[in-house]
């Protein structure tokens, strides 16, 4: 039978037809130089897609994630929320040439962050040399006493690490941010990847998409390079908070890509300055523990004395140089925010290379003339406290009220060394789906990286949208939403 | 076979493990024992005896506690939606899902993926959802979900130690549901049997069966008379019928002899194994009608009490309480010996 509707074709409206960019780096639409004809191959690809099936892709995506429990969880006063991170089903897209410029500034930037930290706990030569401020570093929150003339093996501190990174106008690939105490959303980066895989496998069909597969057989190769020397077999583990922490799945998600145990302080024991985990079979011996606990919880006899999180005696069995932590104590000073704007200093320091990836030119509120300019120019700055992370408490000047910018400024004169400020970027946007419509939403970029005897990133990485209309801030806790990242291989 | 992995259990993998397979399984019980309770379970008067309920999970205290009148309409919401209750539905689902959450790095995603959806499905359940749910449609619900789960750990679950703990617990929990059922069943329904010349109730007996879902398995004998010993006989002594306490005897028994098949459990399981031995044995001495005719409700109780002291040993050998330095000490000295 014949129906009339079946004759008249389709309404052929493209999903991008509507999509405006004003003036950012858009990274699929906007690319200010000629696009590589891989962009244009998805462009066309995407624009074939009516937008209800786009929508019906999503929250298809978005029920799967929370049946399979990929969520983290959000604590009120009253209940636990599980939540999964709102999941965005057009791809980031990052070229083989833009890859292989990041990798090598995020490889040259671990290097300087390692040699760093063992210098700022042994000779301090680049405070002696009057580099980076010694009160900065000495006086920092972050900086770890037990560290203090300890070897650790291959000279290694930051085993794991996140370097969150941001494009402004033109294209041109900022670091933002160091995580270089217990980075997490690796395992989003491998679940998307799943997700848009069994999602969009016509948008994937025959590109060239690197692989994010490899993650956890490197983590658990590094962890083993980096155990005490002398052990053959090395055990590895991962030390969790527990079934209540709100990164659990991602420590349950490493655990399994490892196949190393998942433990608890309560499952770990010091004996004899020796670390042993409870098995069926008796106690075994552990000598690699990825920690995804802070500093201030490992051990009750060395920090916090009430932590029930922690296993007593770690500190020193760590000490005595017969267990590997991973990532090692006090490299919090590495990714502090204040420490952040000495970073080109400390890479040419220490390699005598000028950095691959270009900072946020930054002011240090704690020296009078970044603290006077700041205060000049609070409405067009963002201003951070520096021992924050998630974007907490920060201030964005040309989004503020005056009022809000005056009580700012009494904030900042009563402890300017908790602050510093950086101009406002003009962040890069990427098409997402925001109800019935795709429009443009800031995004910034994490790549992970694992260094055990070499510095080795996974070929992605966490591609964060900021999901509220103009928005800046893109963390989980604030609302963001994540991509799948394809690096392309050619 | 079973594979003893690089890496030996966890002792609090195992507690887990363990404790998911007898919660699920408790959950399950609790489900057919809800839907028979309501469709055939009646007392003297003709009306459904939901109090049995209460004696066969203990809980008579509990309700009162919670509840000034003991209205039958009170214990359903009592074993489904009460989490002060921790063997309502709701506690259960709760307990399942904190052990499956610890074992998650260890377990299959799909047998993660099903336990989450169908815990939090139960633990959004709020009273009011009751009226317009109909019990017996929710507990076969429940009932499906968790054979469900035991289908998926069947076909994905990895056969190493971890295995062998799941097994356990489910061999552990099924002998100690079974012989309370039978308990509690068999003395509210003797009064009136035992009168000389009196028929037995022949509904009330095999409701009996069908809360162990025994019903079909036991009519395939084809029984020349149901009497309350032959009943009593194939949910006990029945060697082919999964839910008796035979079969999950033997079971326990030959799973803690895959377990002491490492050389260095062989030692620590073998006080376990005898327990068993003589639970075993003392079973399959006697006929049902010896049982009954020694006393029923003190072979139950002796058998409970086993079964309770075998969990505790099973506890102490493989996650004792975090030991003090020296007991480590010892252990790690004795392991270095060997």
């Amino acid at each position: 039978m014949t129906n009339a509707l079946h004759l008249a074709p389709p309404p052929t409206h493209g999903l991008l037809d509507d999509y405006r960019t004003p003036d950012f780096f858009c990274e699929l639409m906007n690319r200010k130089v000629p696009a590589p004809p891989i962009i244009d191959c998805i462009k066309k690809r995407l624009s074939s897609l009516q937008i209800q099936e786009l929508q019906n892709r999503t929250a298809s995506a978005e029920a799967q994630l929370y049946r399979m429990g990929i969520t983290f969880t959000v604590y009120t006063d009253r209940e636990a929320i599980d939540r999964i991170l709102p999941f965005d089903a057009i791809p980031r897209i990052i070229t083989a040439d833009e890859w292989q410029h990041i990798e090598r500034g995020v490889q040259q930037r671990i290097q300087a962050i390692n040699l760093f930290l063992h210098d700022i706990y042994h000779e301090r030569h680049i405070l002696n040399d009057g580099i980076v401020p010694a009160d900065l570093v000495l006086q920092n929150a972050n900086y770890c006493q037990a560290m203090v003339g300890l070897d650790v093996p291959g000279g290694v501190y930051v085993h794991i690490n996140g370097t969150d990174l941001i494009r402004d106008q033109q294209g041109r690939f900022l670091v933002l941010e160091d995580n270089a105490r217990t980075p997490s959303g690796v395992s989003y980066v491998i679940e998307n990847r799943h997700m848009m895989l069994r999602l969009m496998p016509d948008l994937a069909s025959g590109l060239p998409i690197r692989s994010v597969e490899e993650y956890g057989p490197r983590l658990h190769n590094a962890l083993c390079e980096v155990a005490p020397t002398g052990v053959d077999d090395p055990q590895v583990v991962l030390l969790s908070p527990g079934i209540y922490n709100s990164a659990y799945f991602e420590h349950v998600f490493l655990s399994r890509e490892m196949g190393v145990p998942l433990v608890e302080g309560k499952d770990l024991f010091v004996h004899e300055h020796k670390v042993f985990m409870r098995t069926v079979m008796g106690p075994k011996p552990v000598h690699s523990i990825y920690r995804r606990l802070n500093d201030e919880f490992l051990d009750p006899l060395a920090f916090n004395a009430d932590s029930l999180l922690g296993v007593p005696g770690l500190v020193e069995a760590y000490r005595r140089g017969n267990v590997t932590l991973a990532n090692a104590l006090g490299t919090g000073v590495a990714d502090d925010k204040a420490v952040y704007a000495y970073m080109p200093r400390i890479i040419r320091y220490y390699l005598n290379e000028d950095p691959i990836l270009d900072s946020v030119e930054t002011h240090i509120c704690a020296e009078p003339e970044g603290l006077a300019y700041t205060l000049e120019n609070l409405d067009k700055l963002v201003v951070k406290p520096v021992g924050e992370s998630g974007g907490y408490g920060l201030l964005i000047g040309p989004q503020a009220t005056r009022a809000e910018l005056d009580d700012f400024a009494r904030k900042l004169r009563d402890n300017p060394a908790n602050y510093i400020s950086q101009p406002t970027i003009g962040l890069s946007v990427t098409p997402t789906l925001c109800g019935t419509s795709v429009e443009a939403r800031h995004v910034d970029l994490r790549p992970f990286a694992v260094t055990g005897r070499s510095v080795w990133v996974l070929p992605g990485g966490l591609s964060r949208v900021a999901l509220r209309k103009g928005s800046l801030v893109v963390n989980s806790s604030q609302g963001g939403g994540s991509k799948d990242t394809w690096v392309m291989a050619s | 076979m079973i594979i003893v992995s690089p890496t030996p259990l966890l002792s609090r993998y195992a507690e887990c493990m363990m404790w998911l397979a007898r919660y699920m399984e408790r959950m399950e019980n609790l489900a057919r024992l809800l839907e028979v309770t309501e469709t055939f379970v009646r007392n003297a008067e003709g009306q459904t005896a939901w109090d049995s309920i209460l004696a066969i999970n203990s809980d008579e205290s509990l309700f009162e506690h919670l509840h000034t009148t003991a209205q039958p309409a009170e214990i359903v919401p009592f074993y489904v939606t009460e989490s002060r209750n921790p063997s309502s539905l709701v506690s259960l689902a709760q307990a399942v899902r904190e052990n499956a959450r610890a074992v998650r790095p260890l377990v299959s995603i799909e047998l993660w993926t099903q336990l989450n959806v169908f815990s939090r499905n139960l633990l959004n359940l709020r009273n009011g959802d009751m009226a317009e749910h109909n019990l017996a449609e929710l507990c076969t619900r429940v009932r499906q979900d968790c054979q469900t789960h035991f289908g998926i750990a069947e076909g994905t679950l990895y056969r190493d130690q971890a295995w062998l703990f799941y097994r356990l617990g489910k061999a552990l929990e099924r002998s100690d549901q079974i012989t309370r059922l039978i308990d509690i069943r068999y003395h509210m329904l003797l009064p009136r049997s035992e009168a000389p010349g009196s028929d037995i109730d022949l509904t009330q007996w095999t409701s009996v069966l069908r809360s162990a879902a025994a019903y079909h398995a036991f009519r395939r004998l084809r029984p020349v008379t149901l009497t309350p010993a032959n009943i009593v006989g194939f949910l006990l002594k029945n060697d082919g019928f999964p839910r008796s306490l035979s079969t999950n005897l033997r079971q326990i028994d030959e799973t803690l002899t895959l377990l002491a098949a490492h050389d260095n459990l062989r030692k620590i399981c073998s006080p376990l194994r005898e327990c068993v031995a003589e639970l075993r044995a003392s079973l399959q001495d006697q006929t049902a009608e010896e049982i009954i005719i020694r006393g029923l409700h003190d072979y139950m109780n002796w058998i409970q009490n086993q079964i309770s002291h075998l969990q505790n040993a099973i506890a102490a050998t493989f996650w004792p309480a975090p030991v003090c330095p020296d007991a480590a000490a010892a252990i790690i000295a004795d392991q270095e010996q060997n």
